[in-house]
């Protein structure tokens, strides 16, 4: 079984189009969305759920405001910030002490200095992730809870979750929709997945972000191809990109061109391939044919 | 007055957005400073073209164990929730990637085998950006860089935060997504505007961060990139959830072009400088 995720450094660059077009054309594989804090893959291949699951981030503290005496311990060794003295008075205090949730990391120091036995540790709701089928095969994906932490985590679950679903079911591939930037939900979707797809776009912010992103693959020691969308935005800069893949060793795996069939599928529920013909459509099956291939080769390596 | 530019989905315009406000702000004379909190990829010096003056070093303390003083009581791994410190038979092992530097394992440390050491974040870089044509006030600009490799950025948000000066407006340009970066961000802003495109996409993470804003108490109004393209049902959720569309610009090949180059979509025509000078007129209204 292989593991292929799809990434941008930029975001809005067409991960999630061309995860679809891919899922398919393609066969045998198990489809995981890791872009966790704004999933939108379910939205063009009409999952229906089978199996719902809560996510639990990991633990945030609480005051009892009844217990409180007001000593401050909590206050004077939170090193986020977390603790106000906000709290409502009780018997002991005219202020006690309160925990904000958002600025909370669950290191539980509050609760362990405590005397007064007031800070518990709480399980933080972190939001719910699903196993669907859908008519391209199964697929895992989450919600992440409005202000919830930890997307890391849950990315980790989802591809532990889609691995076994292949594992079971003797799929091929799990193709993996990552999220933007280089950071935490990233790392966590990337590591130990043997291709990395960077969808990239003509620009400025396209290159600049094309090169951070293939850094951090190159830190994990994962291989990257390349796909440049909207190309012909700029014939200059796609040609700049194009050079610097070659000097890296990166293959281009593809070009697509600017256009609204994208667009015009999403509104449509689809993916491109399966909602027109045109030259989008085109350049996106030649691209996953290349796909194949690169996944191909590593397989005899 | 801390305006915040977010979005749920990536790409919808977020910089080109809080680039094209800022110099729209400083050319009505305010005292501007524009924020870049998309740490793991920022863009705005590509647009603003700042002379940096200064880079700090951003970290937070992670654990060292003095090998000497350590004995081995394995309270340091009891207490730590991140496996960031695990006590074995000697000496404990540290892992200082996995670290959020809470410091529980020095506190707990009867011996004082622990300090403070440290793990670099990223780095904040500040400057200005000198007036264009001469016919605007300079802006202050800030930004930071996550290291390559490093997962959490919202000590770095934080950095670039505490190093802004208290008067005067600023403006956050805000990494994509809902979560703990963006939380951090967003959190103490006057108020956000969030940047949507009219797709299902647009609509499915419009919602998502409509959410998040409510979970903070934000005063939120909605910018609608590429404005004519796509369906009506980004407009619709708006109109249902009492979201004032505050701003919109239009597709047009030649924003895209632009942008794609780095330049100003309000340099671009004088209609889309008419566009963002209105805008920084609203905004200034809805001033607390």
């Amino acid at each position: 079984m292989k593991e292929m995720t799809v990434i941008s450094g930029k975001g809005g660059t067409g991960k999630t189009s061309l995860v679809a077009s891919f899922a398919a054309l393609g066969e045998g594989m198990v489809l995981a969305d890791c872009d966790v804090d704004a999933a939108n893959l379910h939205l063009v291949v009409e999952p229906r759920v089978k199996k719902s699951r809560p996510f639990v981030g990991g633990e945030k503290a609480r005051i009892d405001s009844d217990l409180c005496v007001a000593c401050g311990a909590c206050f004077d060794f939170c090193r986020f910030g977390a603790v106000s003295m906000d709290g409502p008075p009780n018997s002991i205090a005219m202020e006690a002490f309160e925990i904000d949730p958002l600025a909370c990391e669950g290191c539980g120091v509050c609760s362990r200095f405590c005397e007064a036995g007031a800070v518990v540790m709480e399980e933080a709701h972190g939001g719910a992730w699903f196993v669907s089928e859908t008519r391209h095969g199964p697929l895992v994906h989450a919600r992440l809870a409005a202000g919830a932490g930890n997307s890391g985590k849950l990315v980790s679950l989802i591809r532990q979750e889609a691995r076994e679903i292949a594992a079971r079911r003797d799929l091929d591939l799990v193709l993996v929709d990552g999220s933007p930037g280089i950071g935490c939900p990233v790392i966590a979707s990337i590591t130990g997945s043997r291709l990395v797809l960077v969808v990239t776009e003509p620009g400025l912010s396209g290159f600049h972000d094309l090169q951070r992103v293939a850094e951090l693959a190159r830190h994990f020691r994962i291989p990257v191809a390349v796909a440049i969308n909207k190309f012909d935005l700029s014939r200059e800069q796609e040609k700049e990109m194009e050079a610097w893949c070659t000097s890296q060793g990166i293959p281009v795996a593809g070009k697509i061109p600017f256009g609204t069939e994208f667009t015009e599928a999403m509104i449509a529920g689809k993916s491109v391939v399966e909602h027109s013909e045109g030259p989008v459509s085109a350049a996106v099956r030649n691209l996953w044919s290349e796909i194949e291939k690169l996944l191909r080769n590593q397989q005899v390596e | 007055m801390r305006i915040a530019v977010a979005s749920g989905k990536g790409g919808t315009g977020k910089t080109l957005m809080a680039v094209n406000l800022s110099l729209a702000l400083a050319a009505s004379g305010r005292d501007v400073t524009y924020a870049d909190c998309d740490v793991e990829e920022p863009n705005g010096h590509l647009f603003l073209e700042p002379e940096l003056a200064r880079s700090e070093t951003i970290g937070i303390p992670v654990p060292e164990v003095d090998r000497e003083k350590c004995t081995a009581c394995g309270e340091c791994g009891r207490i730590c929730r991140f496996s960031a410190i695990v006590a074995m038979d000697g000496p404990p092992l540290t892992f200082p990637e996995l670290c959020k530097g809470c410091g529980g394992c020095a506190l707990v440390c009867e011996e004082k085998a622990i300090s403070d050491g440290f793990r670099e974040v990223g780095i904040v870089e500040t400057g200005m950006v000198p007036p264009v044509n001469g016919s605007e006030g300079s802006i202050r600009f800030i930004h930071g860089r996550l290291r390559i490799g490093e997962a959490q950025s919202p000590p770095l948000i934080q950095g670039i935060k505490t190093r802004i000066p208290a008067n005067g407006i600023t403006v956050f340009d805000s990494p994509p997504g809902t979560s703990c970066p963006v939380i951090e961000t967003v959190r103490d802003s006057d108020l956000v505007l969030l940047v949507t495109e009219p797709t299902p996409f647009g609509l499915n993470d419009l919602r998502l961060a409509v959410e998040m804003a409510r979970v903070l108490d934000l005063r939120t109004y909605v910018i609608l990139n590429r404005s004519n393209h796509g369906n009506n049902e980004v407009r619709r959720f708006c109109e249902d959830e009492g979201l004032e569309i505050i701003f919109e610009l239009p597709e047009d090949r030649r924003i895209a072009e632009a942008c794609a180059k780095g330049g100003l979509v309000s340099r671009l025509d004088s209609r889309y400088g008419a566009l963002f000078s209105r805008l920084a007129g609203r905004i200034l209204e809805l001033a607390p």
